[in-house]
């Protein structure tokens, strides 16, 4: 790979400055980034979010988001300067020599017009083929991209693809005028890891096969080591480090990086298995569903007291449909959920009082999950007031006892709105919200994949600690795997609403397994570099 | 030339207006604080202009008697009089001062049309948001009778509904406030339906909140802003409403002081070149453009859009 060096350059940025307008003044975004980019070579850009990776890929094509701008620096393309070149100039290269493939395809892709004409609308536009010929060309890259019936899946329209495939079809569009570069901004961020495996692989074969050159932007670090060349660290819009990929996995130099690939490794000891007391969730055999469709079917397992249960699977599994079972919110057409050995009313609306402040939920979405018309005070105070009758002096103690507890501080938050607050921060007053009501079990419902790592390593250590405090039981509903080798004490594993497999956290990371088990587990991006050549390797063995 | 006079003065009209609003808008930012002062100073001259009428009409409401030079229903001279000093704006066809009408008529139909839209929305919005939280049969029930109430034209049905109950000020504001919490039902529905599938709305009802609480405090105040900009544009017709009721015979009765009857009593000058009857249909435009202002500000500012 290293070679790829040798190849001539293709695009130059030289100390690449982009200023942000809020409130009337500029602020830089970028703060004098350069970027070398050869023929061929694939580039990965890492980093929080607000770390400025999309900004910087955009600016590759000299391209700035509404309200931002490009204050500084060169850009030079193949010997041409795309700063000073023409708006005209510009449109000419994307699409037809830079192409940019999105995070959402779904919400990328217009969903009046079938895959085909949305793919033949650049090449046709740019003159590179006529209207024929870029469909018979779409349906060759559909086939290279592995997609499934390629003949007649670019007639169908996005909506009736599934996200995988569409997240493909895309990076064919991308492909249609075979551009010298392509800018994959999160291509597979909203993907479960089983889809990710194909897109990844589909991505990376395509890549090779044209020889194109792509800036590769990703946040989870295992993804980028499968697919780039060289790895770029950015950190508050500078630079922290880049070099060649395996060099960067082995040997980071800067303390950030290290933090970064540290993230990984957080894992707790399982809590020791409690057999025989009342749990204090029990799920038996519960079927449930919406219409006459059945999304769970005969689900059950126990939690019992200060342990973490996590539940996973891809999205549509029925891990979220199994937590609106057990808050009430769906009842069952048949099983029943014990809270401490006590049957609970099947409709929320029956539950007592005392039944709905023992058990509490915590979002995946901090921003729809808080009233952003309430202040902190009223967010976290109302159940501590409701449920334990707290008024006056009381309840701001505990309000303020209960800001100490997620590590903020009371007098400078007490009076903020949701919107004051940075997405960690947001969803730690989640956790303070369910825990002003002194419950004993709390159902975290993908509590993380909305942060960065090392935002998200924050809250699962406070979830962590808080768990050993107040002795709570834990659902822990994930489709990240490195979040339940830091958390979990127990897993069940959920495949088309039924429980596929569940055990002690340490038995199911080793074999043998269940089918899906075994396919969910091997998906889970790794940090080797050659994890998905080996893998796919072993996958096609064992087909053949 | 006598074109070319009337473009110089509308352009006057209009530069003096902006003006005034931007005075306005200056010395309003210097006497209030913090947020609203704020607020203030990035509004647009337009808005300020529009505050400033808004005030105004306020003003005249409020002090008709100290501002009015006679009586409301006093007849002061002989019919049809023009303008002179004794009589700013001349007398009316039954010999009332104009000037003295067109202050009491600010204090009833702005009055009268402010009460009528403040009890539509109570109305409208309340069973609104209760539809959209409650939904099921309730909702059906509501979205049906306000469907039903929707289907017949609101002049004609307003003019039907006075005609049998009688034409009393009260009846005036029940059957306009009735007729258009309607509209306001549909558009707090619609806006609370796309709050009650939030997640914070799911946490307080497993939280075990009431229905009183989970509208007032959880729904309530993200609709606010949507519902602010309507009550300002239903205001508005909610006035040319009753002005045009007035101006049929079956809004305000007569010898109230109304715009809309002056309008109609005095229309017979109009055949003469006479602008007199013409003013207090200005007075309906001047407020409802005002009105309309500050509405498109605020629209602009909940919506969060810049520029």
């Amino acid at each position: 790979m290293a070679d790829k060096t040798q190849k001539p350059v293709l695009l130059t940025m030289k100390d690449i400055r982009i200023e942000g307008r809020s409130d009337e003044t500029w602020s830089e975004i970028i703060k004098g980034v350069d970027l070398t980019l050869h023929k061929g070579e694939v580039l990965g850009l890492i980093g929080e979010s607000g770390a400025g990776k999309s900004t910087l890929g955009l600016a590759a094509m000299g391209f700035t988001r509404d309200g931002c701008r490009i204050s500084g620096g060169t850009i030079d393309f193949d010997g041409i300067d795309l700063r000073s070149a023409s708006e005209s100039q510009r449109r000419g290269l994307r699409g037809k020599r830079i192409a940019y493939v999105a995070q959402s395809a779904a919400a990328s892709f217009n969903p009046a017009h079938r895959l085909i004409d949305q793919y033949s609308e650049a090449p046709v536009q740019h003159g590179v083929m006529g209207r024929a010929e870029a469909e018979r060309d779409a349906v060759e890259l559909y086939r290279r991209m592995q997609l499934p019936n390629p003949g007649d899946i670019g007639f169908r329209y996005p909506h009736q693809v599934s996200g995988g495939q569409l997240q493909r079809a895309m990076t064919a569009m991308a492909m249609a005028c075979r551009p010298d570069l392509i800018i994959f901004d999160e291509p597979t961020t909203a993907l479960d890891v089983t889809t990710q495996i194909e897109v990844l692989a589909a991505i990376r074969d395509i890549v090779a096969q044209f020889d194109t050159a792509a800036i590769y932007i990703t946040h989870d670090l295992a993804v980028v080591a499968q697919m780039a060349d060289r790895i770029k660290v950015l950190l508050r819009g500078v630079e922290v480090e880049e070099a060649d990929t395996r060099t960067m996995l082995s040997s980071p130099k800067e303390d950030y990086t290290k933090s970064l690939w540290a993230v990984r490794s957080l894992a707790r000891p399982a809590q020791p298995a409690v057999r025989d007391a009342v749990p204090v969730v029990s799920v038996q055999g519960v079927t449930a569903g919406y219409g006459s469709t059945d999304v769970l079917k005969n689900v059950g397992f126990d939690i019992h007291k200060r342990r973490t249960v996590a539940v996973v699977g891809e999205s549509g599994s029925g891990k979220s449909t199994t937590a609106r079972v057990i808050t009430g919110l769906l009842p069952p057409r048949q099983g029943r959920v014990l809270f401490d050995g006590q049957p609970l009313p099947a409709d929320y609306r029956q539950r007592t009082r005392d039944q709905l402040r023992q058990a509490q939920m915590i979002y995946q979405m901090a921003d729809t999950a808080l009233n952003p018309k309430l202040r902190l005070r009223e967010l976290i105070g109302r159940p501590a007031q409701m449920y334990l009758g707290l008024r006056g002096k009381a309840l701001e103690t505990r309000i303020k006892d209960l800001l100490t507890l997620i590590e903020l501080e009371p007098a400078k938050y007490i009076d903020r709105l949701p919107s004051e607050l940075s997405g960690g921060q947001k969803q730690r007053i989640g956790i303070a919200r369910a825990l002003a009501a002194e419950p004993k079990f709390i159902i975290c419902d993908e509590v993380t994949s909305a942060l960065d790592q090392l935002v998200a390593e924050g809250i699962l250590k406070l979830l962590d600690r808080l768990q050993s405090e107040f002795d709570l039981a834990y659902m822990f509903i994930t489709h990240d795997l490195a979040t339940v080798k830091a958390i979990a004490d127990e897993v069940v594993v959920m495949q088309n609403g039924r429980v596929v497999e569940q055990g002690e956290k340490d038995e199911m990371f080793h074999p043998p397994h269940d089918p899906y088990t075994e396919l969910l587990l091997s998906s889970v991006p790794e940090m080797d570099p050659d994890w998905l050549t080996r893998l796919l390797e072993e996958r096609a063995a064992k087909k053949a | 030339m006598s074109f070319l006079i009337a473009l110089f003065w509308i352009a006057v009209a209009i530069a003096g207006a902006l003006t005034a609003g931007w005075l306005f808008l200056k010395i309003a930012a210097s006497v209030t604080r913090g947020g609203t002062a704020r607020a203030l100073r990035s509004a647009p001259v337009t808005a300020g202009f529009g505050m400033l009428v808004i005030l105004l009409y306020i003003l005249v409401a409020l002090l008709a008697p100290v501002i009015a030079p006679y009586a409301e229903r006093e007849v002061v001279g002989a019919q049809f009089l023009p303008w002179d000093s004794t009589h700013l704006l001349g007398t009316d066809n039954l010999g009332r001062d104009m000037f003295t009408r067109l202050v009491y008529g600010a204090r009833n139909t702005v009055g009268i049309a402010f009460l009528t839209t403040a009890l539509a929305f109570s109305i409208g919005s309340i069973l609104g948001l209760l539809a959209a939280t409650v939904g099921g049969w309730m909702d059906q029930v509501l979205s049906r009778i306000v469907d039903i109430l929707m289907a017949i034209p609101s002049l004609i049905f307003s003019l039907l509904l006075l005609t049998i109950f009688g034409t009393s000020v009260v009846t005036l504001i029940l059957v306009i406030a009735t007729i258009d919490s309607t509209r306001v039902f549909r558009l707090a529905r619609s806006v609370a339906l796309n709050i009650v599938v939030m997640d914070y709305i799911e946490a307080a009802k497993l939280r075990g909140e009431g229905l009183w609480r989970l509208i007032t405090r959880e729904i309530l105040p993200n609709a606010l802003a949507p519902l602010v900009a309507e009550f300002g544009l239903r205001f508005c017709f909610v006035f040319l409403m009753i002005s045009a009721l007035s101006f049929l015979g079956v809004g305000i009765q007569p010898p109230t002081a109304d715009w809309g009857s002056m309008v109609k009593d005095n229309a017979a000058l109009i055949t003469f070149g006479d602008v007199t009857p013409l003013l207090p249909a200005g007075a309906i435009a001047l407020l409802t453009v005002a009105v309309n202002f500050v509405v498109d500000w605020m629209l602009h500012r909940a919506s969060g859009l810049k520029e």
